[in-house]
């Protein structure tokens, strides 16, 4: 099982989703953050203002998967997201040891969805 | 001694701050409240610009094209230009106890309100370059020849006779229709309707509402242009038919989606608000109830079925609440109006009088006919030198960083 952390544009959190949904991938997690790369935010002050010095807007996404979904999920996101300007974001993919739900007690990929 | 009336020129000062505040705050909030956070700052910019924009213009030429001498029954001509000839001393043509400048500042609020109601057509997606060149001559083209027709010595619906007590066509009919015109020519949000944008702060809303129906007393009673009984009976329908509006609103929400919800008692309370406005000097308390009613069902239609099967994106409601209340308000007048409130107008069609009520009719359509060619013409116009809307990326990234560099909220500090 692996946890995917998605820092994406707010801007492209619908096309993401609906790139998320073809893959039949539905469950998700999605924050407000604030953020910046190597830029330091510097360069994109067409698609961002700048806040707190120089973070910016961006949504974070995260994804619960079964090992089989991991491939299928990143591309959904890339596709989703990318524009090919500075800011895209990024994607980590994280190791998970359990996953629990909650209403069941199931646990493992069972739980995963 | 001089004719000025002080209890009347005390009113009407106060009714022109309160239709002022009509635009904003009320509509920068109402307006503000219901669309995405992305595009906040520029949809209350709309109205504040639209205020700043007409309040100049009016006083330059769009007060003499509105009420200055009539030129073919049609429009003002520009005698008035500069207010020139606009005195402090009254015009009785309009006003025999207040200042002629105080009715002239009276009228521009309600010059600038109209076209910031057309905003709600176009909301999320339009160009601010364009929207101000739009505004402007708009105003110039739609309404100044509007108003003279209703509202001007020598208007042609005015010598006929039409009943519009406070601008139910005048700043209704003709913004809702000019909104849908361009909602059709704008198009759709993109990824409407699969996804419809949930107000995103609904308070706003609300208190834009509240804003609005106090404003609105001094857009009804106001027009009374006189501190006597047809104010105080303006005043009261016009609290009636908002109240009445809302309630039914909220019955039908119940009925529908088993919730009253906030946004319906809005929006109710709006469209029967908008509703009075043509009848607000005619009719009686009861009157006001039954209009309250009628126009909570028809708006409620507008909004809720018509709009979907027709699938067109009037984003805020301008043609379903303004649009369609107003007309229903006109015509309406013509029902319900009687002499025994108003000596002045006249018996409508429930005490036996059906010409008042095609006389009614025949300005709506005059109305809606002229607001949709104009508009219709400008919106292609510009759309075709300028563009109307933005681009899709501008779109999605939101109005208020791509055509003002600026964001509503921040998100830590």
């Amino acid at each position: 099982m692996k946890l995917i952390i998605a820092i994406i544009q707010p801007h492209k959190l619908d096309d993401v989703m609906r790139e998320l949904d073809e893959k039949e991938i539905y469950l998700k997690t999605v924050t407000n953050v604030l953020g910046c790369g190597r830029q330091k935010g510097v360069t994109e002050v067409y698609r961002g203002t700048k806040e707190v010095g120089t973070l910016l807007k961006k949504v974070r996404l995260e994804i619960g998967v079964n090992d089989s979904y991991v491939k299928p999920a990143v591309d959904a996101i890339i596709a989703g997201a990318r524009t090919g300007s500075i800011g895209d974001g990024k994607i980590f993919v994280l190791p998970l040891e359990q996953c629990i739900r909650i209403r069941s007690g199931e646990t493992g990929t069972v739980a995963i969805g | 001694m001089t004719a000025i009336n002080a209890g009347d020129t005390a009113w009407i000062l106060i009714s022109s701050a309160l239709v002022m505040s009509m635009t904003a705050p009320g509509l920068v909030l109402f307006y503000g409240g219901l669309v995405r956070r992305k595009n906040v700052l520029s949809t209350m910019m709309q109205s504040f610009f639209i205020l700043c924009l007409i309040s100049v213009q009016w006083v330059l030429w769009g007060y003499s094209l509105a009420f200055g001498p009539d030129v073919g029954h049609f429009v003002g001509n520009l005698a008035w230009i500069g207010l020139r000839g606009v005195g402090l001393a009254p015009n009785p043509d309009y006003a025999a106890t207040i200042p002629h400048q105080l009715f002239m500042t009276y009228q521009m609020m309600f010059a600038v309100i109209t076209p910031a109601l057309i905003t709600g057509g176009f909301a999320e997606r339009i160009k601010f370059s364009t929207f101000a060149v739009f505004t402007l001559l708009w105003a110039t083209l739609v309404y100044d020849p509007i108003a003279h027709w209703v509202w001007a010595k020598g208007g042609w619906l005015h010598d006929l006779g039409a009943l519009d007590f406070a601008g139910g066509t005048v700043v209704h009919v003709s913004s809702g229709m000019s909104a849908l015109v361009v909602a059709l020519i704008i198009g759709k949000r993109s990824s409407y309707p699969r996804i419809t944008p949930a107000p995103h702060n609904m308070t706003y809303t609300l208190l834009g509402a509240a804003l609005l129906w106090f404003g609105w007393f001094g857009f009804n009673a106001g027009s009374a242009l006189a501190a006597n009984e047809l104010a105080v009976s303006a005043f009261i329908n016009t609290n009636t038919a908002a109240a009445m509006a809302a309630l039914a609103w909220l019955t039908i929400d119940w009925f529908v989606t088993k919730r009253p919800t906030v946004l319906g008692a809005a929006t109710g309370a709006v469209a029967g608000l908008v509703a009075i406005t043509p009848a607000a000097g005619f009719v009686t308390p009861l009157g006001a109830i039954a209009i309250g009613i009628i126009v909570a069902v028809v708006c409620y239609v507008a909004v809720a079925v018509v709009k979907q099967r027709l699938a067109y994106d009037d984003s805020l409601d301008a043609f379903g609440v303004h649009g369609v209340g107003g007309t229903i308000g006109a015509l309406l007048t013509g029902v319900f109006a009687t002499r025994a409130v108003n000596a002045a107008g006249a018996d409508g069609a429930l005490l036996g009088n059906l010409r008042q009520l095609g006389i009614q009719a025949l300005g709506v359509v005059a109305v809606i006919g002229y607001a949709v060619a104009v508009t219709f013409v400008l919106g292609k116009i510009l759309d075709r030198f300028m563009g109307l809307r933005v681009k899709g990326e501008e779109e999605a990234i939101g109005l208020d960083i791509t055509q003002h560099k600026e964001s509503a909220y921040t998100l830590i500090d």
